[in-house]
Order: C-alpha cells, then structure tokens, then sequence
C-alpha cells in the first residue's frame, strides 16, 4: 500500500513539474500564434525573392505613416526622414531613418516593430529592416537605417493608411558593448 | 465495528507539548492547524478589509495614503485566498477523507507534515513587505507587469511567498490523490466515494495542473526584474499582454479549487437535513468534472478589454457561457436533493442554503461579465467586486463554515450551541448582502475598483457597504466563540450526531480516537455516501 502510494505521488510530481514546463512553453506558443494570426501589431517578414510584382495593384495608393519612439533607458534620438509615404500595394516600398547616440558611450539598441491598425499587420511584410538585427552606435555616431517593406496586394479595402511605429529599447548593458566594440575594433586593426 | 474501536482506544497514545504538533504525522492534527492557521488569515485579511472599507466610508482621502491602500486591496486578496480559503479547504480535506475512505490516515503523512509547515512561513514572507523599502505589493494580487514590477525590495519576497504557497498547496493535493487511490477501505468503489471526496479528487487534479503554472509566471517576473529576461518587457521583445494570459491560464482553474470543496462540502450537508440520498449522485460526479476540465479554456474572460480579436471574444464568451451548464447541473440536483424532504434547519443546513441562494447571485452577474460587448462596461467596477465577493464569501466561506458547523460535533465530541450558530449565520447574511449587494450598483453606476477616492455621487451607498463590512467582520467573531465554546464542553454528541447523516466518518465515535480505522472497515450499499 505505501509503495503504490508513493508511486502515484511520483507520477503527480512529474505532472506538477511537466506543468511548470508547460507555463514556460506558453511563451513561444504565444509568439507563434500572434505572429501567424497576426494579434498585437506584430507584422511579417518575407524574403525579397517572395515579392512578385504581378501583384502590384497599379490603381490604389496607401499611406503609410511612420511613428518613431526611444525608451527613457536609452540616450538616442530617431526620427523618420519622411513622417508619412503613399505606396502601392504590391511594391517594395523604403523608408530612411537616423538615429544618433547622444551619450559618450558605446550603446546597443534594438527596435520593436507594431503596425496599427491591428488588421492591417497581417499584410505588413518586411524584406529588410534595421530592427531585425541588434544596432551599435559608438559615441555621438550618427546613422541612417532603412527598412524596406511590401503592402500585402490583399489589404482589405477599407484601410487606406497605416502607422508603422519603431520603439528604440536598450538591449544589453554597457559593459557589455563595450567589450564588444573593443573586440571588434582589434580584429579590424589586425585586418 | 465496535470491536475495531475499542481496539484504536488501546493504542490511543498521543504525544504530548508542542512536538505533538510540530512534528505531527496525524491527519486529524493537521487538519486541525490548518483549519486554525485558514481562521488566523482570515481575520488578518479581514482586518485589512476593515482599512479599506475606512477609507472608502468617505470620499476623499481620509486615514491612508493610496500606495497603502494599494497594498492593503493587494495583500487582502492573497492573504484570503491563499492564507485563508485555501488552507480552509485543505484542513477539511485533512481531517475528513480518510475518516470517510475508511483509511488510517493520509499516504504521506510526513509531506503532510510540510505541507502545513510550509504555510506560516510564506504568510510571513508575504506579510514581511510591510517592512521593507518600497512596501507591500499594491499592483492587484493579479500582479500584472510592469506595474509590479515597480515594487521595491518587496517583489522577491512576494514571489517565493507564492512559490511556497504553491508549493504546499500542490503537495497537499498528491497527497490527497495518493490517499483515495490508493488507502480507500474495500468495498469503497470511485462511484461509492462521499461528493466532497469526488470534489477533492478533482480540486487536486486542478492544483496539480495549474499552481505550477503560476509558479512559472512569477519566476519569470523575478527573472525580468534581476536577471535582465525579457518575458513581459517590449524592450526585450517580451510582452506585457503574455502575463495575463499565463496567469489566468492558472487563474480561472484557481477560481473552481476555492469553490468545488465548498461544493462537495454543501453536496454532504444538504442530504444529511433533508433526509434524502443527494440526488443525481453521478451527475453530481461529471459536471464537477466538466467544470474542471471547461475551467482550462475559459481563461481570457478576465481580459476581454485588451484588445482581442473578435473570433477569440467570441470563443471565449461562448466557452464561459457552457461553463454555467454543469454549474446548473449541480445547483438543481441540490434543489431536488431537498424537493419533498423532511427538512430540518440546523445552521450547516442554513448555510449550505444560503450558499444556494447568494452563490447562484454570483453565478449570474458572472454570466452577465460573460457577455462579452457588455463586460466592456463591468470591467473593473465595483461591479466585478460584487461578483467575485458574492462567489466567495456567501458561496465559499459560507459553504466551509456550514462545514466547520457540521463537523465540529463530530472532532470535538461535544455539541456546538445552535442558537449562536443561528445567530452566526442571521448576522453574517444579513450583513452580508448590505455589505456586497450595493456594490452592483456603484459598479453599474461607474465607481472603479482599487482606487482610494471617488466621485461624491457614489458616497451613500460607501456609507452602507461600509457599515456593512464591520457588521460582517463582528459577526464572525460568534464563529469563533461559538468554536472555543464548542471545544471546551457542552451536550455530549453521539457517533451518528446527526439523524439523517450517512457515511463512515459517522461510525466513529465522537471525537474520533486519535488513530482510526487501523483495521479497514467493509463497505457495502448500506454504508457508503448518503
């Protein structure tokens, strides 16, 4: 009897642990779903290669805005070189933008994307986008960033304009760039 | 059978002082501290209700500063349901499963030892952020980032407090499942097993799968907080959103293992006064098991505001609405449990009624926060406050006291005295409904929860709940004297104690001898669940 006794309890800790599991594996089902159904603003990215320009819908013009945003933690301006763009959907479309690190020190930033409205993300795709990537400006570097990008041909009629927003977050401690910037600034000495 | 008791008398040893109950392995002796420490937090959460209601007597800022308040709304909620409710439900599983499988004790009975153990020294980590820089958690005991996040050195503390509090509370349930698949006497089938022990069974499978979860969630605040994750901050690529869904992934199921013991305590109580076998045993058995199971998909009607698609509003009021069926289910077979009765109104059975009448108002003005387009004007109201204290307090307090009413004859061996028990419960329902019922309307009206001050249009019905409060909060203190009373002497109670209750634990005299039915009793249609 004690020993079947124990023996469930085993079975009901690894469920209890399993469940732990589980509450940490919710963390990328929720990237997945939102990115698939495209819930919280959270847009496509695309390979330019999947761009065909036989969708190009040559009548229809939409507006794209552009909304740029730092977070207090990081010490860069951004901006958007033109606040808003009329493009056909269907074409690569580019916008620029600068950003400039204010502070003496060596900062790594990275950018989030969200696309309002919310319908509207679905047939937002990025071919190429400086938020893809980490970006490192040394001391008072200033830099112009491109995001190139296609409007979905299917965008539903009844949207003709679109905010594409950029916040700048801080991505990893100063120390830790440093090093980096240093690593990288000796391999191209020895270049 | 009376052979097996005189027996248990001759072994009766118990041990003596403090260590009898520090390192007790008894069922009964746990149950009972758990059921002490569940009365402790109750009013210790009571007294910090008794702050808020202070200072909402007026508008305007009157007694505390609104991060207090905040702390005081915050830390009420977790020391009730995790301190008070919880505890409560565990303690009466303690003490009455294995008297009523027919089993000597629990099947691990040194982690039962630890599961309480672990109790008081989580409540003193909770409680301890009153002291400590930057306060108490006041961001809701929904802890939602980045707003809990701003906690100060309070925030590990709060979540190691629920770590333990998980921790315990998941250990109590394997034991309890351990207990009833493994210890039931012989004779004792599933479908022969008392309602509250099907409840427990299926509470247990809900801990088991849900507190982990929470356990998760608040390890990921504390990784965000000091150890430079991302999960719910944008900068990194997390989102805030992902918390509420991870944490009412554990909520909802929450919300059905606070109720169901209250359940499966009121499913014993109402055949025992009505002199009738409890109707619809096994449907009894399936919806409490489709609540469970529907309770894992209903998770987002606590969020219907935060901007979700419409198909997933739509899924989520729909799966809230079923959820009302199997509840339904239960609340009419209790109703023809009672239908051509002989009934008496002994105060369990006054509170196991009252629990039909003011939980189904609960039950209702959820559905109404179901519907998904009007929950857009409930959410976060006073009117939330009513739905959620009328499930609770009148629905489970209330379902656990009529339990505590109708056991305690049996650990005590005395009789409790009625008409305090009565008086009890007139006090604490009328007081009751004029503490909670006005707050639909202030919540129909606009009034926001969890915050210290309002508008001066909500100020007469303040005044009620207020008055309202401290009248609920006095009345409990019957409860406690009614409980010393009780324990110190009165009428003698006989085994059965109750004329029309069935069941093992009724075979036992009262109080039960320290060690029960060492030998397994034989169970036959005659002697299984009323």
């Amino acid at each position: 009897m004690e020993n079947n006794a124990t023996k469930t309890a085993k079975k009901l800790g690894l469920v209890a642990i399993a469940m732990f599991g589980f509450g940490y594996l919710m963390v990328p089902i929720y990237n997945v779903f939102c990115e698939y159904t495209g819930i919280n603003g959270k847009t496509g990215q695309i390979a330019q290669s999947q761009v065909s320009v036989d969708d190009v819908d040559p009548n229809r013009l939409v507006t794209v805005e552009f909304d740029t945003n730092v977070n207090p933690a990081l010490p860069w301006k951004f901006r958007a070189v033109q606040f808003k763009q009329e493009v056909r959907p269907g074409e690569i479309a580019e916008a620029l933008f600068i950003v400039e690190n204010e502070s003496d020190k060596s900062v790594v930033g990275q950018a989030i994307p969200s696309v309002a409205p919310e319908q509207a993300s679905l047939f937002f795709n990025k071919t190429e986008c400086f938020c893809f990537i980490n970006q490192v400006l040394a001391p008072g570097e200033k830099k112009e960033m491109i995001v190139r990008f296609v409007v979905d041909s299917d965008l539903p009629e009844k949207i003709s304009t679109m905010t594409l927003s950029y916040t700048f977050f801080k991505a990893l401690s100063e120390n830790d760039v440093v090093s980096n910037v240093k690593h990288e600034t000796t391999k191209k000495n020895n270049g | 059978m009376s052979e097996a008791v005189l027996h248990d008398d001759h072994h009766d040893h118990k041990p003596t002082g403090i260590g009898r109950w520090l390192f007790s392995t008894n069922h009964k002796d746990i149950g009972t501290m758990y059921l002490v420490f569940a009365l402790i937090m109750f009013f210790v959460g009571g007294a910090m209700s008794m702050v808020i209601r202070a200072e909402l007597f007026q508008p305007g800022m009157q007694y505390v500063d609104p991060q207090f308040y905040n702390s005081m709304v915050t830390v009420h909620a977790l020391v009730m349901i995790f301190g008070a409710l919880m505890p409560a439900g565990v303690g009466l599983a303690n003490w009455m499963i294995p008297m009523m499988i027919g089993a000597p004790d629990m099947a691990l009975p040194r982690m039962n030892n630890m599961s309480f153990w672990i109790l008081p020294f989580a409540a003193t980590l909770l409680i301890s952020t009153f002291f400590m820089q930057g306060g108490a958690p006041a961001g809701g005991w929904t802890m939602y980032p980045p707003l809990i996040l701003q906690l100060g050195d309070g925030l590990p503390y709060l979540v190691f407090a629920v770590h333990f509090l998980g921790v315990s509370s998941i250990m109590g349930a394997i034991n309890i499942i351990a207990t009833v698949f493994n210890m039931r006497a012989p004779g004792m089938t599933f479908m022969r097993l008392p309602l509250f022990v099907w409840t427990w069974i299926i509470t247990a499978f809900l801990l088991i799968a849900s507190m982990p979860v929470l356990a998760g969630a608040v390890t990921m605040l504390l990784t965000d907080k000091y150890f430079g994750t991302a999960f719910f901050d944008a900068a990194g690529g997390g989102d805030p959103l992902m918390f509420q869904h991870i944490f009412w992934f554990f909520g909802h199921p929450e919300v059905y293992i606070l109720v169901l013991p209250a359940f499966g305590v009121i499913s014993q109580i109402i055949p025992t006064f009505s002199r009738k076998p409890l109707f619809g045993y096994t449907s009894m058995v399936y919806a409490t098991a489709s609540i469970a199971f529907l309770s894992f998909f209903v998770w987002a009607h606590h969020m219907f505001t935060v901007g979700m698609p419409l198909t997933g509003e739509l899924f989520f009021m729909y799966a809230t609405m079923s959820i009302a069926v199997p509840t339904g289910v239960k609340i009419f077979n209790w109703m023809a449990t009672m239908w051509k009765g002989s009934m008496t109104f002994e105060t369990p059975m006054l509170f196991a009624i009252g629990v039909l009448f003011m939980f189904s108002i609960g039950g209702f003005s959820g559905l109404m926060m179901g519907i998904t387009p009007v929950d857009f004007q409930y959410h976060d109201t006073y009117f939330i406050v009513a739905h959620f204290h009328y499930v609770i307090v009148p629905g489970i307090i209330f379902g656990l006291m009529g339990g505590i009413y109708f056991w305690l004859p049996k650990w005590t061996g005395n009789m409790y005295d009625e008409k305090l028990g009565k008086l009890h419960f007139w006090c604490s329902t009328i007081s009751v409904n004029i503490l909670f019922f006005p707050m639909h309307f202030i919540g129909l009206a606009g009034m926001p929860r969890r915050i210290p001050d309002y508008n001066v249009q909500f100020a007469d019905w303040n005044v009620i709940i207020s008055l309202g409060g401290v009248a609920f909060g006095l009345s409990q203190l019957i409860l406690v004297w009614v409980v010393i009373k009780c324990v110190r002497g009165g009428e003698k109670a006989g085994d059965q104690v109750w004329e029309g209750a069935h069941g093992l634990e009724w075979t036992l005299p009262s109080p039960p001898p320290f060690h029960t039915f060492t030998t397994p009793p034989e169970v036959t249609d005659a002697t299984a669940h009323s």
